[in-house]
């Protein structure tokens, strides 16, 4: 146990943590406005995924980073158009359609990758930024400020979005269709207008939440995400619908896996037991969740389709 | 009554029927234009998809033991929608019924197969109720929205699943050998389901599921339970108002929807052709993704349990037929999945449109009737 | 809504009807369209060798379905007259049961089944087909058949062999490993590797972290950067993540040993590679066949019978003095007088 409280060790294990939180803050924060909205989006892996295999290939092609994170907030954009289109202009349930894009997404990135790569290719990745006198810092200089761009972009995301829903008129509608959109609905608020743009919002991010990932580990391969758009969607509900709550659970959730893995690493976690650590995350999640959900509710027409005289 | 009343009644309701028909057409057409991008020939390719599940008593075979656990979890799926729950645990529960009953097949001393057969099947169900009864509990008490912990509950059944396979059930021969391959022993053949024609592959797995589907038609149609149920979805206020307890309602719903998607464990793994459970990891490796297959297929049924069979049998086809396309036109079995992804969508979201069309009919119907009674009672 | 049961009645019967008139042009001889790299035969049904592979991971994995894809196509092209059908990514055991009872009904010659979790189907199917052929790997279990065999890989001899090659190369004198899971082919390796790293009593500490998962790239390069970060500079892996550690090994400096296939592409930090060249098993296996013998073998791919070679990454600069005490072990092992202790 003592090896784990080396300076190298602990911050490694933050920095880790960090790591692994970020496409989920990203993906989870596309999926906060889209639920605050009144809509669920299971396929946000699925748009993970192609996002991942776009950006992916864009760098590959062109060898810049840059290009990669455009391709997947384009392909991000398109594919949360197209939900919006399945959900919101065609009402359809919204647990299973979420479903059938996440399997379209996982098949065709999967496919896609064969036809047109084929062997795993090495991609450069986003550079590490040095903040000048911050990333000096001792300990903390190491552990917080030497990560790359998109991680301090992802982190800035919190307060932006934030500040949109509680402190703009957009915001406001996003809201007030989520609770009440009969009531929206009368006071002359376009339930279908917010609801596109809160679930194309959903899909860019997810879509850029992919591509991050797939730049950041320097590869693409079949399932890159393995399922944490999932997990991105379970921190919606675990944040309590709110940003900030979002970036808590993320972090919990990364940091919780980093520290299995050290444990690991470091022989503290026999390897018989690493599937029971495993399930570590998930259940700290379960538990928090049963705290949290005491206090706060969720948006009233969370997963109701809207139509006027319903 | 009126002929313009007659035809409106008649063309929407068999349009109803044709517009889940036309979404399958509309995603395979897309799918043939995948095919033609990937230089495989679409006729010959959907040629082998029929043939590969429709053409034949092999294939009849392979489609009715594919659709089983879909049409379980689309049972399931019908019974917590009805009291407006959704489900989305179904392949954790799955893996969790099929652990239980594995778990039991072990630890029992070979029993007749009577005995034994039914103690299996029951204990699969048991376990996946314990894994609806968990988000049900958690929904109706504290709150917890099912969708998250279904999710969460996923993801800890398929590491429970891999520790167990690994760990204190895995075949002691796998030890001896050194391999470690994640599976059990095979299993005891009292556990074995029975074939339906003496040899062969069909078991008595699909007959299960019809008779299930069955007995969840009276139970929400017929009985006082199924009667709260439907309640608690139509309005909880008003079921509340009506002396209906409401929270343990909910839990009955996904309890009866865990015990479903258990059951159809169970019965993956003692109709298998290894006859033992076995892992490589993941829970779609176990499942073949039934827990959100089993979901369109309750969809395509019109969420009607009796209407889920012979859904799920076609939905089966579809994924069975999928399979033989990718060994006849050797595209990537990747392309299948996102066809299948496809499906799903266009199917779920043509859904509105299918029940506004069924909507109008039966309200062209009412028209019609009230129409001829206004005929009948008028003076001459 | 009130639904009658006649349409859908009329569906089920009009697809049915519809299959099985479709379903018997399926009997005459077909051609079906060529796989990457396969050859395919224009000559009469009867004459051309068809192999079928099911396999659970993608044919372009760079570990264990690429292994067997490649070398099924090479030997292919050396018999001519060959054709080989391919069913990747099939991870549901259920369905590729199904695929390997489907090419066998087909008359398939040989079914090779690339994945231990396919035995227990493999063993309900083969009796059923006495005609056919079935290949199971990586196993050592023919179920007493005759028309089963059975083919692993010692790839604990290629791991030795780069351990000691890594605890010669690595200053720090702290190995790190990424595993998938400690079960089979995978930890075969491990230990063999772990064994040769420790063999020379060079002081070296080797830890080994298992993620839990073949697939999840992203937890196998937090886990390589954990290795990093306790100081290593020298590792090594197995399973399809590995991509994810490799690329981190390119960012730190750190080398890299591979296994399964050549991944010399991923950077120059690898050094080398224990690359599975099954068509050494494949070619016995089908002279076999050949001569009536459809199973009841077991084969092995190692160092002595060259279904196992060390490959080199001509981009890295290897010491002489470190290949040799490779090409020692090599020739140690393969001819008996080196143990892995496996």
């Amino acid at each position: 146990m003592s090896e784990l409280l080396t300076k190298a060790v602990l911050v490694a294990t933050i920095a880790g943590g960090i790591r692994l939180a970020v496409p989920l803050l990203l993906a989870s924060l596309g999926e906060t406005f889209g639920q605050r909205s009144g809509v669920l989006n299971l396929g946000v892996d699925g748009i993970m995924l192609l996002g991942a295999f776009g950006g992916y290939y864009a760098v590959l092609e062109s060898g810049d980073v840059w290009l990669g994170l455009a391709a997947g907030i384009v392909i991000g954009m398109l594919l949360g158009v197209v939900s919006a289109l399945i959900s919101v202009t065609l009402l359809a349930e919204q647990g299973i359609s979420g479903i059938g894009v996440y399997l379209f997404g996982l098949g065709l990135s999967d496919l896609l990758f064969q036809r047109l790569v084929g062997t795993p290719t090495p991609i450069p990745k986003f550079p590490k930024l040095d903040i000048p006198g911050l990333s000096d810092i001792p300990v903390i200089g190491e552990t917080l400020f030497q990560f790359s761009l998109i991680v301090y972009v992802a982190v800035a995301l919190v307060p932006i979005s934030i500040f949109v829903i509680n402190r703009t008129t957009f915001g406001m509608k996003v809201r007030s269709v989520g609770e009440n959109p009969e009531a929206a609905d009368s006071l002359g608020v376009s339930i279908t207008r917010v609801r596109w743009i809160t679930v194309t919002i959903g899909g860019t991010l997810a879509g850029v939440a992919g591509a991050a990932l797939a730049i950041d580990l320097g590869i693409f391969q079949q399932n890159l995400t393995n399922a944490q758009g999932f997990i991105a969607i379970a921190l919606v509900y675990f944040g309590a619908w709110r940003p900030l709550g979002v970036m808590t659970g993320a972090l919990l959730y990364g940091l919780v896996n980093s520290l299995v893995l050290q444990f690991k690493t470091l022989g503290i976690i026999p390897q018989s037991w690493s599937d029971i650590a495993a399930m570590a995350p998930a259940l700290i999640t379960i538990l928090a969740l049963v705290v949290v959900a005491r206090r706060f509710r969720q948006p009233a027409a969370l997963t109701k389709p809207f139509t006027r005289g319903t | 009554m009126t002929t313009a009343g007659a035809g409106l009644r008649s063309r929407s309701r068999y349009a109803a029927y044709l517009v889940p028909l036309g979404a399958v057409g509309t995603a395979l057409l897309i799918g043939a234009l995948m095919l033609v991008l990937l230089d495989a020939n679409p006729i010959e390719g959907f040629g082998a998809m029929l043939s590969g599940a429709f053409g034949g008593a092999d294939a009849l075979t392979s489609t009715a033991l594919k659709a089983t656990p879909l049409l379980f979890v689309g049972v399931g799926i019908t019974i917590a929608f009805r009291a407006n729950v959704i489900n989305i645990g179904g392949e954790g529960q799955m893996v969790a019924g099929g652990l239980l009953a594995t778990a039991v097949a072990l630890v029992l001393p070979d029993w007749p197969a009577a005995v034994m057969l039914p103690t299996v099947l029951v204990a699969g169900m048991v376990g996946g109720a314990i894994w609806g009864a968990v988000p049900g509990a958690l929904k109706a008490y504290y709150g917890v929205n099912e969708i998250l912990s279904t999710i969460m509950l996923n993801v800890v059944a398929v590491q429970l699943m891999n520790f167990l396979l690994r760990g204190p059930m895995i075949d002691p021969g796998e030890i001896e050998r050194g391999t470690r391959i994640p599976q059990t022993q095979r299993l005891q053949e009292g556990a074995d389901l029975p074939l339906l024609f003496g040899s062969g592959r069909l078991h008595i797995g699909p007959v299960i599921a019809a008779l299930v589907a069955v007995a969840a038609y009276i139970l929400l149609w017929r009985t006082p339970v199924g009667f709260r149920v439907r309640a608690v979805g139509q309005s909880t206020d008003a079921a509340r108002y009506a002396g209906i307890p409401v929270k343990r309602t909910i839990v009955l719903a996904l309890t009866l929807a865990g015990a479903m998607g258990g059951l159809a464990g169970a019965v993956l793994v003692f109709g298998s052709e290894s006859h033992r459970m076995v892992t490589d990891g993941s829970t779609a490796g176990f499942t073949g993704n039934a827990g959100f297959n089993g979901i369109v297929a309750a969809l395509f049924g019109g969420l009607h349990p009796l209407w889920a069979i012979p859904a799920s049998f076609l939905f089966g086809g579809l994924l069975v037929g999928g399979n033989a396309l990718q060994r006849a036109v050797q595209v990537p079995t990747a392309l299948i999945l996102a066809l299948n992804g496809l499906v799903v969508v266009f199917v779920v979201a043509s859904d509105r449109y299918r029940r506004t069309l069924g909507e109008r009919a039966s309200q062209a119907e009412t028209a019609a009737k009230l129409a001829a009674q206004a005929a009948a009672e008028a003076p001459p | 809504m009130r639904t009658r049961p006649l349409p859908w009645a009329a569906m089920v019967l009009a697809f049915v009807m519809l299959a099985v008139a479709c379903g018997g042009d399926d009997d005459a001889a077909d051609t079906t369209a060529a796989t990457d790299g396969a050859t395919t035969t224009a000559a009469a049904a009867d004459e051309t060798f068809r192999i079928a592979v099911v396999a659970p991971s993608a044919v372009n994995d760079l570990a264990f379905t690429q292994s067997i894809v490649d070398a099924v196509n090479v030997v292919a092209a050396e018999r001519g007259n060959t054709e080989v059908d391919i069913t990747d990514g099939t991870f549901v055991v259920e369905d590729a049961a199904a695929a390997i009872r489907d090419y066998a009904s087909q008359g398939y010659d040989l079914v090779i089944a690339h994945g231990s979790q396919y035995g227990g189907s493999l063993e309900e199917i083969a009796p059923d087909f006495p005609e056919v052929a079935f290949a199971w790997g990586t196993a050592a279990d023919t179920f007493g058949l005759p028309n089963v065999f059975a083919y692993e890989a010692a790839s604990d001899q290629g791991g030795y062999v780069m351990g000691v090659m890594a605890a010669a190369l690595s200053e720090s004198k702290l190995i790190g490993i990424v595993g998938p899971i400690e079960v089979g082919d995978a930890k075969l390796y491990v230990d063999g590797f772990k064994a040769g790293a420790e063999s020379n009593d060079s002081g070296v500490t080797v830890n080994v972290n298992y993620t839990g998962s073949f697939s999840d790239v992203a937890l196998a390069s937090e886990a390589a950067k954990a290795h990093v970060a306790a100081g290593a500079d020298v590792m090594s892996g197995t399973a399809q993540m590995v991509v994810g550690a490799v690329s981190v090994a390119n960012d730190e400096g750190v080398l890299w040993f591979g296994t399964q296939a050549n991944q010399s592409s991923l950077g120059d930090i690898v050094v080398a590679s224990q690359v599975y060249k099954w068509e050494v098993v494949l070619r016995e296996m089908l002279t076999a066949i050949d001569g009536g013998t459809l199973g009841g073998t077991t084969y092995e791919i190692n160092l002595a019978n060259g279904g196992e070679v060390i490959e080199y990454n001509a981009n890295f600069d290897l010491p002489a003095d470190v290949a040799q005490l490779a090409e020692d072990a090599i020739a140690g092992i393969a001819d008996g007088s080196m143990s892995t202790g496996q």
